[in-house]
């Protein structure tokens, strides 16, 4: 019982402090979800495209890299939320 | 143990137009940095424009280090392209979160430009060369020697 009232225990404005922090965790983890499933189509379906047309994996491998690098972006810019918005 | 062309253990031939695109995007980087540090500097001061300059320096590295991983997993099979991809997409994102956690208390960094910078020359430099590569693919006719995607040719 002695432990609870040590743990609960807090300074001024540090439960904010806390949940900040989880919220920007929440934040860049819902962000970087999509994006992953998002590259992880692009690849999958360039990768099939490789198999059957070798001759053009060139050019599907410059669409998957331009791909990959956009669908990225989304995981970038809720990262600079995450920490901006926050502050 | 040989494998057929086209299997997903066999090496995807052919040069890598993932490095002339990273070379490409790094190139276009030189003319945007001085105006993101000197936008950056005006509205936040020299921090400001420190920052900027920190985070066209993390954008460039992303891509370079994104377009040497694929190429040399490229090189061993389609297999391990897919696994350096989604591999190195969570180990970039890391990397640029440990690099912006590591200075986020330095005295020389603001938030803002950092964010703005690393966000907006990302989608930026990548808008300018994806305009260049849709017009080569389209029209190989046009397209300039030395260009991403030239393998394409014939």
């Amino acid at each position: 019982m002695e432990l609870l009232n040590v743990l609960a225990q807090q300074e001024p404005g540090e439960l904010a402090e806390g949940l900040t922090a989880v919220g920007r965790g929440i934040v860049y983890g819902a962000a970087a979800i999509g994006p992953g499933i998002g590259i992880g189509i692009v690849v999958g379906n360039a990768i099939t495209a490789m198999a059957r047309q070798p001759e053009a994996a060139g050019m599907v491998r410059t669409t998957m890299f331009l791909g990959i690098a956009f669908t990225e972006a989304l995981a970038l810019f809720g990262f600079v939320l995450s920490f901006i918005v926050a502050g | 143990m040989t494998s057929a062309p086209g299997s997903l253990s066999a090496p995807i031939d052919g040069p890598a137009p993932e490095l002339d695109i990273a070379r490409d995007l790094a190139r276009r980087a030189l003319p945007v940095a001085p105006v993101a540090v000197v936008v950056s500097g005006l509205i936040w001061g020299i921090d400001g424009a420190v920052s900027a300059a920190y985070a066209m320096v993390l954008v460039v590295a992303n891509f370079l280090a994104a377009a040497l991983l694929m190429a040399r997993a490229a090189r061993i099979s389609a297999t391990m392209l897919m696994a350096a991809v989604l591999g190195g997409y969570l180990l970039r994102l890391g990397v640029i979160t440990v690099a912006v956690l590591a200075v986020r208390d330095a005295a020389w960094v603001e938030l803002m430009p950092l964010g703005l910078t690393l966000v907006l020359t990302h989608v930026g430099l990548l808008v300018w060369e994806a305009r260049k590569v849709s017009v080569t693919l389209a029209f190989p006719g046009l397209k300039p020697a030395g260009s991403p995607g030239r393998d394409q040719r014939g």
